[in-house]
């Protein structure tokens, strides 16, 4: 029964929560920019695209002080244990930072969302939201905030996927990923539902402290944990939770599918990590009976077939954004490999592969958006003879596809390489996925050639137009996108010692 | 000075990057003097190099870099990776007789290669920057003694190819480049599980620490027991050995994975066609012989046999095929799958003069070869056209041009005194000594007389004998009864002009000189090739073990 709290307990809440806010500051701050930007919106005029982009930008850059100033503080669970300041959180805190800031550039260029009509006040606002929730998805250490963050991510997502309220495709993306995501949600809540019944624990290390003392019926278990792998999967847009994404990466506005595509499956990653690898560290391979799967099974059953359906479906593809959504899948199923060796190099991986990711996915979109600004289209065979026409879009694109393949000197290369690694390190092991990653990127190349082929080796149905002119701010974006790319395909070792570093918090809980 | 010969060209690119694209000619100048500067450089590391020093690996308890010259060694990439150590990746170039010989030959045919450019009219200051990155690509694979430095030239090679053959190829390019980036990056995928296993099967002895530094691959003692690809591991050794194999065997290109070839030198413009022929197949048997081979050696003693077999049947299968052709394009092509072949043969033999034999044939099969694509390509740009029974009676018309002819197809079936002659003269003797490879070098023989064949028969058929009657192109008879002929729509002088000559003279002198004296590249190589031959045998591995 409930019983009312006395006056000292909640004194003592209080006192609780306060002492948490401390270490709670970036997020606070960009939950005030969220309404800040709204009231932003109200106060000025309708032609306030540009103050508005530029105050998102200049308020996410902000947060990057605060998150620095995280950095010096001492790895701690606060607010009761639902959440948790630390250095794998922090990373992935810069990460989100960069991919808001890189989803309000991409948006300042998209001629689509700058015809649309009734302003953009809400779509930076709920941009930074995301921002908000995804951060929380990465730091969050009891199963109520792990839900409750993926929800406001998701919420978030669904109205800037139905942004374009004109473009029934828009709509149509938006309510089919509204659709499957309140499905997942719903496994999601089942799995964690069940879990809290084993155990009568919510955090997460509390969990695997109860399920090592107590143990559990390993049929609850499997049950459990293909409901939350459903929900995570979701997020992650790996087979078979995939069927959303190409309707909705090639309907939502081309900002949002990048923003999507990236970041908040990364989200889903580190929420994965963080619940896999400390609420269950090792599989339950004390219980082996005839129904015995652990999720390690699962998940590289799920890498397998993602890297497979995602490379193979994307050969046939004509239009340049659904090639992404597919191209997407398969990625899922590299960065789910990192997961499966369950160590300290894998993760370490997995947290460059992201990064990697982050900047090559990110420049594809970019240029893509810059080509539809001028040809209205994302479809291949308008791509024809347009290598021509914009060198330095044309230059930089193929060094993002170049590197979405894998291929040196890219850091693409340097993601595929760490993966690689981290399987072989485990001897022979997991040689059968490493062969299946190595073939499957083998056909990427293929599909993702497919646009340099089409932008340089035919020449275009017709036969007009000179170069085509894209903005200084443009070129530059493009151009520093693709410079680092490049850069840290030679130079990797800041960011996988920085990324080694963010893992460190595992070290206990992987072998 | 390594570092210099490796990036010049890349320098050169990034200078044309800044050149207007209106600006043909210069961009073609600066594309030159990055090739004659890079000539110039292999010269001097040619006059530098000590032939007595051996390479290939470093000697037990001796300096890690081995008798490597101009040594260029830093860390590069140097990372914590928790309980498997530091990740150390170096940059660290080196020569010896196995890569000075290639280097020699890749500055050779770059200038050769961007002399061949210069009729090139299409978008010149992409062509040229793609060129200038190619040729980076290939010298620095030669140089790089570290295996991801190796890797990442390696697999830089292949876009800039896929856009020359796709851009600047004939009707059916697009075909011809993907199946060419396709076949090689399956190939080469492997190569990166094999480099990662080594990685971790290798501790470098100075620093306890793993490497990818393959002059400490090269030395069996420095493998760890237990991992992947340790002494012990048989099975993976094996595996490792084979899809590394198959892999620089895509390049050579071996049978049964050469389809590629005759599709991209058919598509392929000139130039392009002569540094596919001249440096990147050549990159395949030197990855054998510096990767593949001294780092697995009782799997190559194991492969001896197969290697050899198919050696013999590239050489007689590719005879074949050549034979089988009406395009001369074509023809030539598929005699450099046959020439491949007595490379692999002379690896397969495994003894000194084999080995020898091997790496002067890759050396001369990439200056002979480069004559005949140049040839084509002379008779392509005046008749468009390479159909073999399309020409007669070409001999009397273009005397110049038919000289160099016979020069070069008799380079290449093998004449006595030209270059070709020693190489596949030597493969034979080491393949007749070695008991694994005798009866195949038997059969092998075969394939000189095929070569013979389909050579002197083109050489007929185009050159000597009347005027075919639908020939491509006309006959004149002038008022003093002189008859002239002209090719249509071609303005240019009909016999050779003074740029081609300019590229064919040099490797005319380099065919014969090196068929009478071949001192000056032999002699780079044979302390190389006794030490490599040491390393492969099976007694130094028995000592190790």
């Amino acid at each position: 029964m409930f019983e009312m709290p006395s006056g000292a307990e909640i004194q003592s809440i209080i006192s609780t929560l306060k002492g948490g806010a401390g270490y709670f500051i970036p997020e606070i701050y960009l939950s005030v920019l969220f309404m800040v930007l709204i009231l932003l919106d109200l106060v000025t005029g309708k032609k306030n695209r540009g103050l508005l982009a530029t105050a998102t930008i200049a308020g996410l850059l902000g947060s990057v002080y605060f998150i620095f100033k995280q950095q010096t503080m001492p790895d701690v669970q606060f607010f009761f244990g639902m959440y948790a300041l630390d250095r794998f959180g922090i990373f992935f805190k810069y990460f989100f930072v960069a991919s808001g800031i890189l989803a309000v550039l991409t948006t300042m260029v998209d001629d689509q969302l700058k015809k649309h009509e009734s302003g953009m006040g809400e779509y930076y606002a709920l941009l930074v939201a995301m921002v908000v929730g995804m951060m929380m998805m990465a730091s969050s250490t009891d199963l109520l905030m792990m839900f409750l963050a993926m929800e406001l991510v998701s919420l978030s997502a669904y109205a800037m996927t139905g942004y374009l309220k004109r473009e029934p495709r828009s709509s149509e993306a938006a309510l089919k990923y509204l659709v499957y995501g309140a499905v997942s949600s719903g496994m999601l809540l089942y799995g964690f539902s069940l879990i809290y019944g084993m155990t009568a624990e919510t955090n997460i290390t509390r969990i695997s402290m109860v399920l090592a003392a107590h143990g559990y019926d390993p049929l609850v278990m499997i049950l459990t944990v293909l409901l939350i792998m459903a929900g995570l999967g979701y997020k992650m847009g790996a087979v078979p939770f995939h069927f959303w994404s190409p309707d909705v990466y090639e309907g939502a506005p081309t900002p949002v599918t990048a923003y999507l595509s990236v970041a908040s499956k990364a989200a889903g990653f580190a929420m994965l990590m963080r619940f896999f690898f400390v609420a269950v560290p090792h599989g339950f391979d004390m219980y082996v009976s005839p129904l015995h799967i652990d999720w390690l099974s699962i998940l590289m059953l799920v890498s397998a077939a993602s890297m497979i359906y995602g490379n193979v479906v994307a050969i046939w593809q004509k239009n340049v954004k659904r090639l992404l959504a597919y191209s997407s899948i398969a990625h899922a199923g590299y960065l789910l490999l990192g997961i499966i060796t369950m160590d300290q190099l894998g993760t370490q991986a997995v947290l460059v592969y992201l990064a990697a990711y982050l900047l090559m996915n990110y420049g594809a979109f970019y240029v893509v958006i810059l080509i539809a600004n001028h040809t209205g289209s994302e479809n291949l065979d308008d791509y024809k003879g347009l290598g021509k026409r914009m060198p330095l879009l044309g230059a930089a694109l193929t060094v993002f596809l170049i590197s979405l393949v894998g291929l040196p000197p890219t850091f693409g290369f340097i993601g595929k390489l760490m993966i690689f690694s981290a399987l072989l390190a485990k001897g022979s092991l997991f040689m059968w996925l490493a062969l299946i990653g190595i073939l499957t990127s083998v056909i990427s190349l293929y599909y993702y050639m497919l646009i340099p082929l089409n932008m340089y080796l035919r020449e275009s149905n017709t036969p007009e137009e000179g170069v085509i002119t894209t903005g200084m701010g443009a070129k530059i974006v493009t151009a520093s996108l693709m410079i680092l790319t490049l850069w840290f395909g030679l130079f990797f070792q800041p960011i996988a010692n920085y990324a080694k570093y963010s893992t460190a918090i595992f070290g206990a809980f992987l072998n | 000075m390594l570092s210099l010969i490796v990036f010049l060209p890349i320098i050169a690119g990034l200078v044309i990057l800044a050149v207007p694209s209106s600006q043909k000619q210069i961009i073609r100048i600066v594309s030159l003097l990055a090739a004659l500067a890079q000539g110039v450089l292999a010269v001097l590391i040619w006059r530098q190099y000590d032939p007595t020093m051996a390479g290939i690996v470093a000697a037990p308890g001796g300096s890690p870099v081995g008798s490597f010259q101009m040594i260029e060694r830093i860390s590069w990439i140097s990372l914590d990776l928790g309980s498997f150590g530091p990740l150390n990746i170096e940059y660290f170039l080196g020569v010896d007789g196995l890569s000075i010989t290639m280097v020699l030959l890749t500055a050779l045919i770059s200038i050769i290669g961007v002399l061949s450019s210069w009729p090139i009219q299409k978008q010149v200051k992409g062509y040229f920057i793609l060129y200038n990155l190619l040729s980076t690509a290939m010298m620095g694979c030669f140089v790089a003694l570290d295996f991801f430095l190796f890797y990442v030239f390696w697999e830089l090679m292949l876009l800039p190819m896929y856009f020359l053959i796709g851009i600047w190829g004939g009707p059916n390019r697009e075909y011809a480049a993907i199946k060419f980036f396709l076949y090689t990056l399956f190939g080469s995928v492997f190569m990166l599980l094999v480099m990662i296993g080594l990685y971790f099967s290798v501790t470098d002895p100075l620093t306890g620490h793993h490497t990818f530094s393959l002059v400490a691959m090269a030395d069996q003692a420095n493998y760890i027991k237990g991992a992947i690809l340790g002494p012990d591991s048989v099975t993976w050794r094996y595996v490792a050995f084979i899809v590394l194999f198959v892999g620089f065997a895509i390049k050579v290109p071996m049978f049964p994975f050469h389809t590629w070839l005759p599709d991209a030198h058919v598509e392929a413009p000139t130039p392009i066609s002569v540094i596919l022929a001249g440096v990147l197949l050549k990159l395949g048997t030197y990855g054998m012989m510096r990767i593949n081979f001294p780092l697995f050696p009782e799997v190559y003693q194991a492969g001896l046999y197969v290697i050899g077999v198919f050696g013999a049947i590239n050489i007689i299968y590719g005879a074949f095929c050549a034979l089988a052709q009406q395009d001369l394009k074509k023809m030539v092509a598929y005699s450099s799958i046959s020439h491949m072949g007595y490379v692999l043969l002379g690896l397969a033999a495994a003894n000194t003069e084999g080995m020898i034999g091997a790496l002067y044939q890759m050396f001369n099969h990439g200056t002979i070869t480069a004559m005949l694509f140049l040839l084509v390509g002379v008779i392509y740009d005046r008749a468009h056209s390479r159909q073999i029974d399309k020409f007669g009676g070409l001999a009397s018309y273009m005397p110049v041009y038919t000289g160099i002819v016979i020069v070069a197809w008799f380079a290449s079936l093998g004449l006595p005194g030209l270059s070709g002659f020693i190489s596949e003269a030597l493969v034979f003797v080491g393949a007749f000594t070695a008991p694994v490879t005798r009866p195949i070098a038997m059969v092998s023989v075969l394939g000189i007389v095929f070569g013979a064949a389909y050579l002197l028969w083109s050489l007929q058929r185009m050159f000597l004998g009347k005027r075919k009657p639908d020939a491509l192109y006309d006959l004149e008879v002038d008022a003093d009864g002189h008859e002239h002929i002209h090719f249509h729509d071609w303005k240019g002088k009909l016999d050779l002009d003074a740029r081609e000559l300019t590229m064919l003279i040099p490797l005319v002198i380099i065919v014969i000189a090196l068929g009478i004296y071949p001192m000056p590249v032999m002699g780079l190589l044979t302390a190389s090739i006794n030490k490599l031959v040491q390393v492969l045998a099976p007694v130094a591995m028995s000592a190790v073990h």
